[in-house]
């Protein structure tokens, strides 16, 4: 039984965390250390893969086993163990982030050659994993945290890992501590929610919260605090509104680490959270009503920012915001399968997209504008083609991956009532392919705009190799959850692997699909049109014909400028947040409280003994026959006392 | 036999005598010379105590003084020639460095 020793698959990354982090600044060899940290995670994937299998030959009603490891808090009645949990969840989720995890850390060894801090990197990276791993297979909220907080740490380790580089007019370490103070927002609203579970049903332990949450209804006002709370959680860590700020910063790290963290596994925590409490969840419609809206909104938002930016990563970044907005909009509206098959197909298309940029970064010696690109198609023909197919599937192009899990979103949306929201995602839909194919002819197509002196050559077979593979994940990692429409109820492998963790939710979920299969067929060719119009219009705005383009920006030139501002939501943060926090610890906390009151106290207390001293000192004459008359009377007094 | 109390009288006066002297005498030596008059006039009083009783341990008492008193002058008088040779005086009122 491997699934009983599943914590072999968390224990690797920390042993290559430990030997990279201890003695690894002593390897002088890259190879080593990188192949150290790359072998730990393998060995981990290998491990979630043989569990994977044996839980597979499991009957569907055993498939969730408990791996205790030790009692870790234990306080009167509050216990909390540090035990595993393996299920059809948390393998989905342990496979994503050691698979594509270890090809990251593969291509990581090309992409980090020769940077001063390579041993540093890797074992921030297999720390990274083995935080994700105690996240995903937590058995209890207060593991699951212990890893939410760790993976959130890493991020910050990370993003300010080139600490001395320059990024957006300030620093990579302002960014990284951008990203970990706006987690800590989320990350409050998580503890809160924590602490009204323990008050609520007396434990922490998922199995007894949900089977109680199962067999009990909660209070209409209680599920919706304990699940808002969470949420707010979720919104940091997946970063949407209003909390999503951080992530496009996030990219002043190395772009391995963008791919790994801030686009394949850690932003998509929340939705697995969201996902693995979805029986609290849907026993309160507002929450659902709240995160459905808020998914939408940030899908749109997100993508219509993603527009028009300039900086490669930056694009993707907020294209990632806007597809786990999607993932969010699926499981607000009870499509919980839906939002973890498109967190898993994400995973390989959007991993796939931010190494393919770091293909292009490392070419182009460091450029990030895409203003300075074009023309890499022969010179780069691997990430080229793998660029492609990763383009295609986010835009959603059958039969690549994306379009699956997308539609899927999509067809949940409108099958359940939803019509406004699936309009959003449409819309959102077509700028997905729009801006993926704007950043993919600037980049590849066309006359080549980077200086002349600079001769992209394709990256070492070490960066391609991981390419290649994800390219085809990407193509065949949706055919595992087709459509119920093409492959009937059994043939939706996806579904029917997820299906008892969503059992108990399923039954506070009231509006069942109300349409059939061939309206799911209308809607269907309906997002592909969609997508290919968005593909076409890209193709004609900056490929066939620049000129649309400039009418674009004078006719919409405050749209265009709003949105390249990204909605001045940063400048409207600032203003309203930062800066009185800001100025407040600075006049208020800082001057005033600590300056004056508290330094202040502690002067005067000092001062007033100084001033008692200087009068006592007075007597210290210096005349030695002063002392001598004072001890003289001292003993004449003290001779009157023992006479009397 | 001339009684305990006149012993005692002579040594309380003489014991007066050396402290009026440490008290008001400027010049070091003197102070100094003072100070064994005080432990004489104990000593008298002891050697009283001890013919008026009958008992030698006030005579041995003395003795003790005495010792202490020999190895306290040699001390002292280093001090005061230490003292001269810094200062050039053994007034003890511009010895007074020792202050606020």
């Amino acid at each position: 039984m491997i699934t009983q020793h599943i914590y072999f698959a968390v224990l690797f990354p920390l042993i290559g965390f430990l030997i990279n982090g201890l003695i690894g600044y002593k390897i002088k060899n890259e190879k080593v250390i990188g192949w150290i940290g790359s072998g730990f995670v393998g060995l981990s994937f290998l491990v979630s893969l043989l569990s994977f299998f044996e839980v597979t030959g499991l009957n569907v009603a055993e498939r969730k086993i408990i791996v205790p490891i030790f009692q870790w808090i234990s306080i009167e009645s509050f216990n909390v163990s540090f035990a595993y949990l393996v299920d059809p969840l948390s393998l989905v989720l342990a496979l994503v982030v050691t698979g594509v995890g270890f090809l990251i850390h593969v291509y990581s060894i090309g992409y980090m050659q020769g940077d001063k801090g390579f041993w540093r990197f890797f074992a921030y990276l297999n720390l990274f994993i083995f935080m994700m791993m105690n996240l995903v297979l937590a058995d209890n909220f207060v593991l699951m945290f212990l890893g939410w907080e760790g993976v959130g740490l890493c991020s910050y380790l990370l993003i300010g890992f080139w600490y001395d580089r320059k990024f957006n007019g300030s620093t990579t370490a302002d960014a990284a501590k951008k990203a970990f103070i706006v987690n800590r927002i989320g990350d409050f609203g998580f503890l809160l929610g924590m602490f009204l579970i323990y008050k609520t049903f007396g434990s922490l332990n998922f199995n007894e919260v949900f089977t109680i949450a199962e067999k009990v209804p909660l209070p209409e006002a209680t599920a919706t605090l304990i699940t808002l709370l969470l949420f707010l959680g979720a919104t940091g860590k997946s970063a949407q509104i209003p909390l999503y700020v951080w992530l496009p910063d996030a990219m002043a790290g190395p772009t391995p680490v963008s791919a790994l963290i801030h686009a394949a596994t850690m932003v998509t925590a929340g939705v697995y959270m969201v996902s693995r409490a979805s029986v609290l969840f849907v026993q309160s419609e507002i929450t659902m009503m709240v995160i459905a809206a808020i998914g939408a909104a940030t899908a749109i938002f997100a993508a219509s920012m993603g527009l028009v930016q300039n900086d490669i990563k930056k694009i993707l970044a907020y294209s990632t915001i806007s597809q786990l907005g999607y993932m969010f909009l699926a499981a607000g509206v009870g499509a919980f399968t839906a939002s973890i098959f498109h967190l898993m197909t994400h995973a390989f298309f959007k991993a796939l997209l931010f190494l393919g940029a770091g293909s292009v970064i490392h070419a182009l010696h460091e450029e990030q504008n895409i203003k300075n690109m074009g023309g890499l198609k022969n010179h780069l023909p691997v990430t080229y083609k793998t660029f492609l197919i990763a383009s295609l599937a986010i835009a959603g192009i059958p039969p690549l991956s994306g379009f699956f899990s997308k539609d899927e979103i999509l067809w949940e949306t409108f099958a359940h009532g939803h019509s406004f929201l699936f309009v959003i995602g449409l819309i959102t839909a077509f700028m997905t392919a729009f801006y993926v194919f704007r950043l993919f002819n600037l980049t590849f197509e066309n006359k080549s705009r980077y200086p002349s002196h600079i001769h992209p050559h394709e990256s070492p077979k070490i960066m391609t190799i991981p390419l290649i593979i994800l390219a085809i994940l990407s193509i065949i990692g949706g055919f595992v959850g087709m459509p119920k429409v093409f492959v009937g109820e059994s043939g939706n492998f996806f579904y029917n692997w997820l299906k008892p963790v969503y059992e108990p939710s399923e039954t506070y979920l009231f509006n069942v699909p109300l349409y059939t299969h061939s309206t799911e067929i209308v809607l269907m060719i309906i997002s592909v049109i969609v997508a290919l119009s968005g593909i076409f219009l890209a193709r004609y705005v900056y490929l066939e014909n620049i000129k649309p383009i400039d009418w674009l920006v004078t006719k919409f030139g405050k749209l265009y400028n709003l949105l390249f501002n990204k909605y001045y939501v940063d400048k409207v943060y600032d203003l309203l947040f930062v800066e009185p926090i800001v100025k407040g610890s600075e006049r208020i906390l800082w001057k005033f409280s600590d300056v004056k009151l508290v330094d202040g106290f502690i002067n005067s207390v000092g001062e007033f003994f100084i001033e008692i001293g200087g009068l006592i000192r007075k007597i210290q004459t210096g005349v030695t026959q002063f002392y001598a008359l004072i001890m003289i009377f001292g003993i004449i007094l003290i001779i009157f006392m023992l006479l009397i | 036999m001339i009684p305990l109390s006149f012993y005692l009288i002579l040594s309380a006066a003489f014991f007066s005598i050396g402290v009026i002297g440490v008290l008001t005498r400027r010049n070091a030596i003197i102070v100094f010379m003072c100070i064994e008059m005080m432990l004489n006039a104990v000593n008298l009083s002891f050697i009283a105590f001890a013919s008026f009783f009958g008992d030698s341990s006030g005579q041995v008492f003395v003795f003790f003084v005495m010792a202490v008193a020999a190895a306290e002058v040699a001390i002292g008088l280093a001090i005061i020639i230490a003292l001269f040779r810094n200062k050039l005086t053994i007034n003890i009122d511009e010895i007074n460095i020792l202050k606020w």
